[in-house]
């Protein structure tokens, strides 16, 4: 076995400021073998194997290809190695044919298109591909672009694969497809990594399993030596005790009810399935699921920032007064004196204007306020002083462009403001992604305070032990459905982790 | 072990903050730097480049007579950079401030034509003036809207919109407002369509001024500034804070082109008093320079503008004296331009090398 090692990792370590994505970390690839790199959401699999593509270079560790230690400095230098990435967003020029995207930064001399396109229908036959290579790109299907990005891969003479989550846009049929391929190539002695969070692909089309976790290194198991259950043990791990307080609200009442909220992205594809659940007052309701499962959209689409295909977001107003919030815009629905704050994934891209100081991202919710065509910063200068005091935000000054603070300080900023405008209703999206321990409690204790006061509050979260321990009841989903609404209080990881996977499964026994 | 030592021999890694009194310190080094760097062209030429550059103060400010005609070619250039700044801030790509002041200048123009002699003489320029700003709004607002609504490009559209104007001019001149018949020349204006003269220039740097303190004010305490400040740093923000995009647009491409299209009242009414296809004269992409050199700061404009028109009054002497290319003013402005960008990059990147790379926290 060990002379089939293609490439080996060893002990690699990276770190983007005060987070550690990977902590030594040691891998060993194979040829003629198809490896399963599974974990949860932020569990390192991207990162560790951009480090393979060039895209990152280690802070720690060595990176083996026969035996020889190797530094892959760029994209083309591990061409060079014969390592080829298969991102999750493809890159190819949708106006060029298959055959120019393949051949394209290529540089060998003169360019003669028809070798080029004798050699891809080749390596087609070979693999049992489906692509015409005179095809232009925007003509094709989402499948049919991942396979020019193999085909490209394959074209520059790699024999070490990665691909990204490739099954996450594809059909049932097209993975099928797409497995075939991969066991071809497999025979053909090629190694191959799979990222994925997809156990029963996993089962199917693996030989071996290396699982990472939270950026450690569990292990590494052969497929046919274990079981499903086995590897999401291995993924979630068991619960950790995290201490965060959970008081019960003495009175709780409804405040939001959604009704078969169903929204399509541009280009048609469901990214909300007639979502249905109901937000109460005094309440934390988490929300799981796998990253791109419908989270994002769900929040926006509440607050009037995606737009809804069907559906009804009703919110109960405390003196029983129901407003209905899809087809109003984010104005209106402040007009109509709905008390909506949202915390969103991305603080300074959405949440936040990363240019301007505390006060000017105060403003954010009050500029409109006051008379006249001149803003009023009396107010929102006293709000960020106080936003500073209360959440020990550390800024030279109320006027410090927020973009140059820490994560934990831009989002205490974020949240602090949120707050300050006094909900009904609080969403927040990954509310403490990236921050440090101290502030990710620091958020969780205001979030209970909300609570506490009687504000319904959704978080979205992708940490299984905060949600276990932080919410009181949580909202999982999978691929925009509702795949269950648990007790908090109850439930497992183990329970979650199977609803957060349920339907690609069922999909698999059709 | 480590992989440091074969890290690439210089990286890149993005500053955390710098004092403000640096930043203006490397901004004005730029500016040294570019001066430096425009001896080299210079002395291509076989010219000194230190009596060079005393030729073109000389000739640009030494006497009043010079400095008025600086003051001049710098009006239009400070007024457009003023119209420009807000688009700029949003993010909007305005690059067809040419066109705007063509249009305000050809509305202007018509009421100086027809209008001239049956109103009084200040009523006809505030006619002028207005007709020429709605005129220059109205131009902008065209790309604006399908921006706004089928999120076209502005900036090839707005490039575009300039040659139509200067094409409806060429007609103008050529047909309905030919003066002489075959002068292809449009009549100069009479007196009461002209705009009267302040301290010996034309009165259009008195509304130009103005137009820095209200531009200032604009941009820094008003609600509408504020939008376009969260559309430029980002359009997600301002759609969350309830903001409508679309229509936050097309309002400040208005107020753009109004200005553009005053800028070309004056042009027309307080310097050529006459309208051609070249009234613009590069003005609306010059100030693109000026406004971006300011960093969008008003009164920094009024530096900018005034050192951009003594290079080109400058050298326009420099080429009757010395006979020295006066194309020479284009180049040191090019190599002024790259410099000050360039800086900015400095301002916020630093370079990290191989060696001192290990304590350096990125």
């Amino acid at each position: 076995m060990e002379k089939n090692c293609a490439i080996e990792m060893k002990g690699i370590t990276k770190r983007f400021g005060q987070v550690v994505a990977n902590d030594s970390i040691d891998l060993q690839i194979n040829r003629g073998e198809v490896l399963a790199l599974l974990g949860e959401n932020g569990s390192g699999k991207t990162t560790l194997m951009n480090m393979l593509s060039g895209i990152y270079q280690p802070d720690e560790g060595e990176i083996l290809k026969d035996g020889k230690t190797i530094y892959i400095r760029s994209p083309r230098e591990a061409y060079e190695y014969g390592i080829g990435m298969i991102h999750q967003h493809y890159k190819l020029v949708e106006v060029f044919t298959s055959t120019q995207n393949i051949i394209l930064g290529l540089n060998d001399g003169r360019m003669d298109l028809k070798a080029a396109e004798n050699k891809v229908n080749e390596i087609c036959d070979r693999y049992g591909f489906e692509i015409d290579a005179s095809e232009k790109v925007y003509d094709m299907s989402v499948s049919q672009k991942q396979t020019v990005e193999i085909v490209k891969v394959l074209y520059r003479g790699a024999d070490i694969l990665i691909l990204d989550e490739p099954t996450a846009v594809l059909t049932p049929q097209e993975t099928k497809k797409l497995f075939a391929v991969l066991r071809n190539m497999k025979a053909d002695g090629k190694a191959i990594v799979i990222i994925t969070h997809k156990l029963n692909e996993v089962m199917e089309v693996s030989d071996k399993v290396t699982v990472l976790r939270k950026g450690k290194f569990i292990g590494t198991v052969k497929t046919s030596e274990t079981n499903p259950q086995a590897l999401t043990d291995m993924m979630v791990g068991h619960a950790v005790s995290l201490n965060i307080d959970r008081p019960l609200y003495p009175d709780p009442r409804k405040k939001m009810i959604i009704e078969n909220l169903t929204c399509v992205d541009e280009e048609g594809v469901k990214k909300l399935d007639s979502v249905s659940f109901t937000a109460n007052t005094g309440e934390i309701l988490g929300v799981a699921g796998i990253s791109g499962s419908g989270q994002k959209e769900l929040l926006e689409a509440i607050t009037g920032l995606y737009p809804v295909k069907e559906g009804s977001v009703r919110f109960i107003k405390s003196d029983g007064s129901e407003v209905e919030l899809v087809g109003l815009t984010p104005k209106k629905i402040r007009q109509t004196g709905v008390g909506m704050a949202f915390v969103p994934e991305d603080r300074l891209g959405m949440g936040l204007v990363g240019s301007m100081g505390m006060t000017g991202n105060m403003l954010l919710r009050s500029w409109k306020k006051g008379k006249g065509a001149l803003i009023h910063k009396k107010e929102p200068e006293a709000l960020a002083n106080k936003v500073m005091e209360e959440l020990d935000v550390i800024t030279p000054g109320v006027n410090y462009p927020v973009r140059r603070l820490s994560g934990g300080n831009v989002q205490k900023v974020l949240v602090g403001r949120e707050i300050a405008s006094e909900p009904e209703v609080l969403m927040t999206a990954y509310a403490v992604r990236g921050l440090d321990i101290n502030t990710s409690y620091t958020i969780y204790n205001l979030l209970t305070e909300q609570k506490m006061k009687g504000v319904a509050v959704l978080y979205v979260g992708e940490d299984l032990d905060v949600l276990l321990e932080l919410a009181d009841r949580i909202l999982v989903l999978c691929g925009g459905q509702v795949a269950g609404v648990v007790d908090a209080r109850t439930t497992t990881k183990e329970e979650i982790g199977l609803l957060m996977t349920q339907f690609n499964a069922k999909e698999d026994e059709r | 072990m480590s992989a440091e030592n074969r890290t690439p021999f210089v990286r890149l890694a993005k500053r955390t903050e710098m004092s403000r009194r640096n930043m203006w310190l490397i901004r004005i080094g730029s500016i040294v730097i570019a001066l430096i760097l425009g001896c080299l062209p210079m002395l291509l030429t076989g010219t000194n480049p230190i009596s060079a550059y005393g030729v073109i103060i000389q000739g640009s400010v030494s006497r009043p007579v010079y400095l008025r005609q600086t003051i001049r070619t710098a009006i239009p250039l400070l007024g457009c950079a003023l119209a420009i700044a807000p688009c700029f801030k949003m993010r909007f790509w305005n690059i067809g401030a040419e066109g705007q002041i063509t249009m305000g200048a050809v509305f202007a123009t018509y009421f100086a034509l027809f209008w001239s002699g049956k109103i009084p003489h200040v009523a006809l320029l505030i006619i002028m003036a207005v007709s020429g700003a709605i005129a220059g709004g109205i131009w902008a607002l065209i790309p604006a809207f399908f921006k706004a609504k089928w999120n076209t490009n502005e900036t090839l559209f707005t490039l575009m919109m300039n040659y139509i104007a200067i094409g409806i001019v060429a007609w103008l001149q050529g047909g309905p407002w030919e003066g002489r018949k075959g002068s292809q020349l449009i009549p100069m204006f009479s007196d009461e369509a002209r705009l009267p003269d302040v301290l010996g220039v034309n009165c259009g740097w008195i509304i130009v001024l103005v137009l820095v303190v209200l531009m200032f004010i604009y941009m820094n305490k008003t609600k509408q500034g504020y939008e376009i400040a969260v559309i430029g740093d980002s359009v997600n923000t301002a759609r969350y804070a309830g903001m409508n995009v679309g229509w936050i647009m097309m309002r400040t491409m208005f107020i753009s082109g109004a200005i553009s299209g005053l800028v070309g009242f004056i042009i027309v009414s307080g310097a050529n008093y006459t309208l051609y296809s070249g009234v613009a004269d590069g003005v609306g992409f010059t100030s693109i320079t000026v406004a971006w050199l300011s960093q969008l700061n008003s009164f920094a404009m009024i530096a900018i503008s005034m050192i951009l028109a003594i290079l080109e009054k400058g050298s326009n002497t420099l080429q009757t004296r010395m006979s020295v290319p006066a194309s020479i003013a284009d180049i040191i402005t090019g190599i002024l331009l790259f410099c000050m960008l360039s800086c900015e990059f400095f301002i916020n990147y630093k370079l990290i090398f191989r060696h001192k790379g290990k304590e350096v926290n990125g």
